[in-house]
């Protein structure tokens, strides 16, 4: 956090020195530089561009990659054509280059060895550390079965391993973006559209007028195409409503900012529910026409009045009545936006159904500034066996617990790891593949205990990350920037494919996924499965079945293709099937009905933060993605630590002062590893606390980010678990303040 | 609450918290040129009144310091420059508008001239003294005949030197504490008085001594009264100019500054120096120690206050 | 011809693109930076209002750094974009101290460095590198005098303002409010 304006104060913390103008003697004053790299800017006509598809969050904008004629990569510009940027990168996308020129990167494949009882790594060749990983899979394979081998796995590299552990014979695979992110929205838009919702968000939030978010803090939340939207709304003039206890940025230029107590959104959603039906102001037609199970619902609502709503979440009744009215005006052209992060507090998907509700009640779904039908191409696979059928996947593991999860469960498959939770089958090895679990995953403990519990671990990333520190192998990988990937096709209002291809030579000696895949594969008697000395090759023949070629998309980095599904839009009372069980939108929910879960939503009351604690809300900073980030030397001079926002009578109370470094401590008596910044703010609630997620990294080869802030992800060990789909809720965990330094820093 | 931060970039090296590009080169560079202006300004004075004979020190020996320290002077602000190799970039042109300008301009004619005064006494000052060119001595001859025009040439460029070592920081409108065009004669009754605490130093003669303290509180009193103007005027002024002064009144600056600059540099010597007059027996290094600590201590505040203090939007 | 930047706080979020965009066009070294962003919180909760501003060098007409450089390499350009000539600085930072915005910092090679419109784009008809970036599209660039300019339809329908007028030095940079 920095500050400057109120410099009285700021000189008054330096008066020791400045009183006696001792300041003045410090020759030339502290320089921070580093070795200047003095050249002009070099004009993009002197440069050479390679199209990409950014990495750095998982939005995945095309764009360009400059590079000089020294073979410096110079900067990344988004393509115009793109419909995720329109040749506007985000602040990540723009600071991509340091992924590339981090010093702090992985450079050669590491083995853990023991020297004198002394844990360490070492240096390996390449064979060598593939060897020792191939022999592993093989071991697992003989002795428990392929199934044992698990993936974590975020981003593009998945691809490559899922592909790689389904040629070997598991499919036992999870990635944070379902349990611990987007899982309970799919499922409750799911079981009321018989749609996903998928990213990026098929939200019209361009011709919207008015957008309602729920905690949802677009803006600080920088998935581009979706943020460049909200200012195409704002320019509109739109209604905006936010409900957060933060001021979030969205919330300052909303018109209304619902300041809600924290945890009680669903009841404010029902008694919006309640004015939208007992005012007569919802979309009469569309309900007719497209929904069933309308009558429960209005019996289900019936008492959950403003009045009701107010006393739990503290919102007025005439500012609830006003704002759904709001919403009734603008309708069909209104979004209730799903969200993204949504695994609050376990009853998330059933608050995500309320949402889908609410927006069926609007007629917003398929509608003009509501929600379009997406579109995306379909990438043909590359010609390679069947894969073997495993003889049990994660899924058998839960009997019959979590019956809507559509992705495999990271918690689940930790838990699975150790021998003490007694799961029907164990997983004995991972591979994990650009995630860092242990700032990713809730309850730290569980993490660590299952870590210790398997047999094997490997780790490919790109950086040191705090996971690497519990590999027994780190494949270095090398940064988007350098390397083929997967094609990418994700659904938007125009199907579109991008290509990312490499501008430079991988530095060191990492190497790209598919390469690495590749190598395992063949090691493990898999060749077949990769039939190719190249990746573009791979890319060459899915684009020539598509109707356009390598060579052209290596020109092009965008390709646009016509729909093929039909228009956007439903038009004025057009004929609609819906994938739900009754081909209609189902306010009452048969599907949940089906499992035994309430087929409408109920409100429950979540437990509160006791005296002296407050509820923990984590959120993320624009220029940052998740942990991922901290440490890329561009992004890091943007934003080098985080800091705990604190309203200003919370600090009166505790007599904490700006900038002051505290340690957190939360409900189960878990202090934050490092302390962290004290920010007295108005913008947060009285009853909470807030950090943007992703600091606190305790790995010292980050020279960077070592140490700076911290982990919101280690202060969370209450979790709240969706017993639908496997959600970890997160956020009923609360924190109070330590002063004095408990001596945490303890190395790993 | 108000809450003003910086979301991203800033947190450059000297610009941030506060302002600190200038180190401790700066103010010894307006020192020593408001000690030589000091000196060259009595030197020329007490020439023109054709005292030399009773003000010996001031006329002969105490300018033996001034080019000394205007060197050093500019060397100071050589080590200020981060971009040294280019250092004769001052000369390549004059800007009217700028201080820093006009100031390298004024140094660059006002330490040969005293360079030259000084040569003129040097044979008293070391007899047998011989300069073995010709030329230079042909020049001295001249010197001496054209003493009164050379004193007054070096009167007016004192004062300009004077006046500058202010002008140089009130130019800055940036900076609220230094905006105040009562800054330059501050700067250059500071200066004169510093010069003067040298002289009285290093005078042997009691009489020379007597006339020199009585002018040294006569000038206390002025700059007194001058700092006790300044922060009327702030107080006077806007926002930004009472934030100013009170960095100074009851900020960090206040015990330094009233203590160390007011009392212990201008109100304290000017009562030993009252006392001394009175007939009190005083040693004579202590009011002129003090002055010129005092000097020294006053620059070394206002540098660094000054660039503390900025417009607040 | 008379250049000048506007800036919808209305629409800005502070993502800081335009920072790292500038950084990575004009070779900006790490830790340095030719723009930046401020953040304003006023008020209390739950009545609290943000004013977040992407801000730079105003390219002031009435420019105290170049009046108060000694050896000229602050310069004015056609279209009043403010310059410095970098083998001309001599590093003395009269120009730091001048400016009421702190936009201009010592390059670690010497010689002082600031925003310069991205001169070098516009030489060739491009956008400056910020408000090619910026997601929100809340930077307007253009020429002042040129009513169909960008920038001038910006100010046209919007109330604004600059920043620290009592300065006296006439920024070209404008904050729609």
């Amino acid at each position: 956090m920095k500050t400057r304006r109120d410099f009285i104060k700021v000189s008054a913390a330096g008066a020791g020195a400045a009183a006696i103008g001792l300041s003045a003697l410090n020759w030339n004053g502290v320089n921070k530089a580093q070795a200047s790299n003095s050249q002009h800017p070099v004009s993009d006509e002197e440069m050479t561009s390679f199209p990409t598809y950014c990495e750095v969050c998982f939005w995945k904008c095309a764009g360009w990659t400059y590079v000089d004629k020294s073979n410096n990569i110079r900067k990344i510009i988004g393509n115009k054509e793109d419909p995720h940027c329109s040749g506007r990168l985000c602040p990540r996308g723009t600071g991509g280059v340091g992924m590339y020129t981090d010093n702090d990167r992985l450079k050669t494949p590491l083995i853990r060895e023991t020297v004198d009882g002394k844990q360490g790594f070492r240096k390996a060749s390449w064979s060598e550390a593939l060897d020792l990983v191939a022999s592993k899979m093989k071991d697992v394979s003989e002795n428990h079965g392929p199934e044992s081998f698990a993936l974590f796995n975020h981003g593009a590299p998945g691809a490559h391993f899922k592909h790689l552990l389904h040629a070997y014979g598991s499919d036992n695979e999870g990635e944070p973006a379902w349990a611990q992110c987007r899982g309970p929205r799919e499922v409750g838009f799911s079981a009321t559209y018989g749609s996903w919702i998928g990213s990026p968000e098929p939200t019209d939030i361009r011709d919207t007028d008015c957008l309602v978010l729920i905690g949802s803090h677009l803006g600080e939340n920088m998935h581009n195409g979706q943020v460049q939207e909200v200012s195409t709304a704002i320019e509109r003039n739109a209604t905006i409503i936010t409900v957060d206890p933060r001021l979030s940025t969205i919330a300052s230029k909303s018109k209304y900012w619902l300041p809600i107590k924290p945890a009680t959104d669903l009841a404010l959603l029902l008694s919006w529910i309640h004015v939208l039906i007992y005012e007569d102001i919802y979309d009469k037609k569309y309900i007719e026409q497209y929904a069933i199970g309308f009558e429960q619902l209005k019996d289900h609502v019936k008492n959950m009045t403003p009045e009701w709503a107010y006393g739990i979440t503290t919102i007025q009744p005439d500012v609830i009545r006003k704002t759904a009215r709001e919403m009734a005006n603008a309708s069909p052209s209104v979004i209730v936006h799903p969200g993204r992060h949504v695994a609050w507090y376990g009853d998330d998907s059933q608050r995500e159904r309320a949402i889908a509700i609410l927006n069926a009640l609007l007629g917003s779904w398929g509608k003009r500034g509501g929600f379009y039908f997406k579109e995306a191409v379909k990438v043909p696979s590359y010609p390679h066996p069947k894969y073997p059928h495993p003889h049990w996947s994660w899924k058998d593991n839960l009997d019959g617990k979590y019956p809507l999860s559509a992705m495999g469960i990271t918690t689940e498959l930790l838990k699975a790891s150790i021998p003490e939770f007694d799961y029907k089958h164990q997983i004995k090895a991972w591979i994990v593949a650009g995630t860092n679990l242990p700032l990713t995953i809730p309850n730290k403990e569980l993490f660590q205990l299952a870590a210790e519990s398997v047999d094997f671990i490997a780790v490919v990333d790109t950086m040191p990350m705090d996971i690497t520190g519990y590999a027994d192998v780190i494949l270095p990988e090398c940064t988007y920037l350098e390397r083929y990937d997967t094609i990418r096709s994700a659904p938007h209002r125009e199907p579109n494919i991008a290509l990312r291809m490499p501008a430079v030579e991988p530095k060191w000696e990492s190497k790209p996924s598919w390469w690495i895949a590749k190598q395992l594969g063949e090691r493990l008697g898999l060749g077949s499965y990769f039939d190719y000395d190249d990746f573009s090759e791979v890319l060459d023949w899915q684009l020539k079945q598509m109707g356009t070629s390598l060579d052209e998309m290596q020109k092009i980095g965008i390709k646009i293709f016509p729909r093929k599904s039909g228009p956007l839009y439903l038009g004025d009372g057009e004929e609609y099937s819906f994938n739900t069980n009754s081909g209609k939108i189902e306010l009452y929910a048969t599907e949940f009905e089906d499992h035994g879960f309430d087929p409408l939503p109920k409100f429950t009351k979540h437990p509160e933060p006791e005296e002296g604690f407050y509820r923990l809300i984590y959120g993320r900073a624009p220029m940052h993605t998740f942990s991922r980030t901290s440490n890329n030397p561009n992004l890091h001079d943007l934003m080098d630590t985080n800091s705990v926002w604190v309203n200003p009578k919370v600090a009166d109370l505790w007599d904490l002062e700006k900038g002051q470094k505290v340690w957190l401590q939360n409900q189960d008596g878990v202090v934050s590893t490092f302390p962290i910044k004290v920010r007295i703010t108005e913008r947060i609630r009285w009853d909470s606390v807030y950090m943007v997620h992703g600091f606190g990294h305790n790995n010292k080869k980050l020279t960077r980010t070592y140490g700076r802030g911290a982990s919101d992800a280690n202060l969370i060990t209450n979790i709240m678990v969706d017993p639908m789909m496997g959600g970890t809720g997160m956020r009923g965990n609360f924190v109070t303040f330590l002063t004095t330094d408990p001596g945490m820093e303890v190395e790993i | 609450m108000k809450e003003e931060l910086f979301i991203s970039g800033r947190d450059i090296p000297n610009i941030d918290p506060f302002l600190n590009i200038w180190h401790w080169e700066i103010p010894v560079y307006l020192y020593l040129g408001g000690l030589s202006a000091g000196i060259m300004f009595f030197a020329g004075l007490f020439t023109i009144l054709d005292k030399e004979k009773e003000m010996e020190t001031t006329v002969k020996w105490a300018p033996f310091l001034v080019p000394v320290a205007l060197v050093l002077g500019l060397f100071a602000l050589f080590l200020d420059l981060k971009h040294q190799l280019f250092f004769w970039r001052l000369y390549t042109t004059i800007r009217i508008e700028s201080p820093m300008s006009w100031g390298a301009w004024t140094l660059m004619f006002i330490t040969p001239l005293s360079m030259v005064w000084a040569a003129v006494y040097i044979k008293e000052l070391i007899p047998g003294w011989n300069w073995k060119i010709n030329i230079v001595d042909q020049f001295e001859e001249f010197v001496k005949k054209n003493m009164k025009p050379l004193a007054w040439a070096m009167m007016g460029l004192a004062i300009v030197l004077g006046v500058y070592t202010g002008i140089l920081l009130s130019a800055f409108n940036a900076r609220p504490l230094w905006n105040t065009s009562i800054l330059g004669p501050l700067f250059l009754v500071s200066g004169l008085s510093t010069g003067l605490a040298a002289i009285i130093w290093m005078s042997k003669s009691h009489f020379e001594r007597k006339v020199l303290t009585k002018i040294d509180i006569a000038l206390i009193c002025v700059e007194l009264f001058l700092i006790i103007h300044l922060f009327m005027g702030f107080l006077a002024g806007s926002a930004v100019s009472i934030e100013a002064a009170e960095l100074f009144l009851g900020g960090p600056f206040t015990t330094t500054f009233w203590g160390g600059v007011v009392i212990l540099g201008l109100i304290i010597p000017a009562i030993l120096e009252t006392l001394e007059l009175a007939g009190y027996k005083v040693p004579v290094w202590i009011p002129s120690f003090l002055v010129l600590l005092g000097g020294l201590l006053f620059r070394f505040i206002m540098v660094e206050a000054g660039q503390i203090t900025r417009f607040l939007y | 011809m008379r250049y000048g930047m506007a800036i919808d706080t209305a629409k800005c979020v502070g993502c800081s693109d335009c920072v790292v965009a500038c950084q990575t066009e004009n070779n900006v070294p790490i830790g340095y930076c030719r723009d930046w962003i401020v953040e304003n919180v006023n008020g209390s909760y739950p009545n609290v209002e943000i004013e977040l501003r992407s801000e730079r060098c105003n390219h002031c007409e009435n420019s105290p750094c170049v009046r108060c450089c000694p050896t000229g390499a602050s310069h004015i350009i056609d279209g009043g974009i403010v310059m410095v000539t970098h083998n001309e600085c001599i590093g003395c930072g009269a120009c730091i101290q001048s400016c009421p915005y702190d936009a201009r910092y010592s390059h670690p090679d010497g010689y002082v460095d600031k925003c310069t419109f991205c001169h070098h784009r516009l030489e060739k008809g491009q956008n400056t590198a910020c408000v090619e970036v910026c997601p929100t599209r809340c930077l307007h660039f253009g020429d002042l005098d040129d009513p169909y300019s960008d920038v001038s339809k910006a100010l046209k329908n919007r109330t604004w303002k600059v920043l620290a007028p009592e300065a006296g030095t006439k920024p070209q940079l404008f904050f729609l409010t």
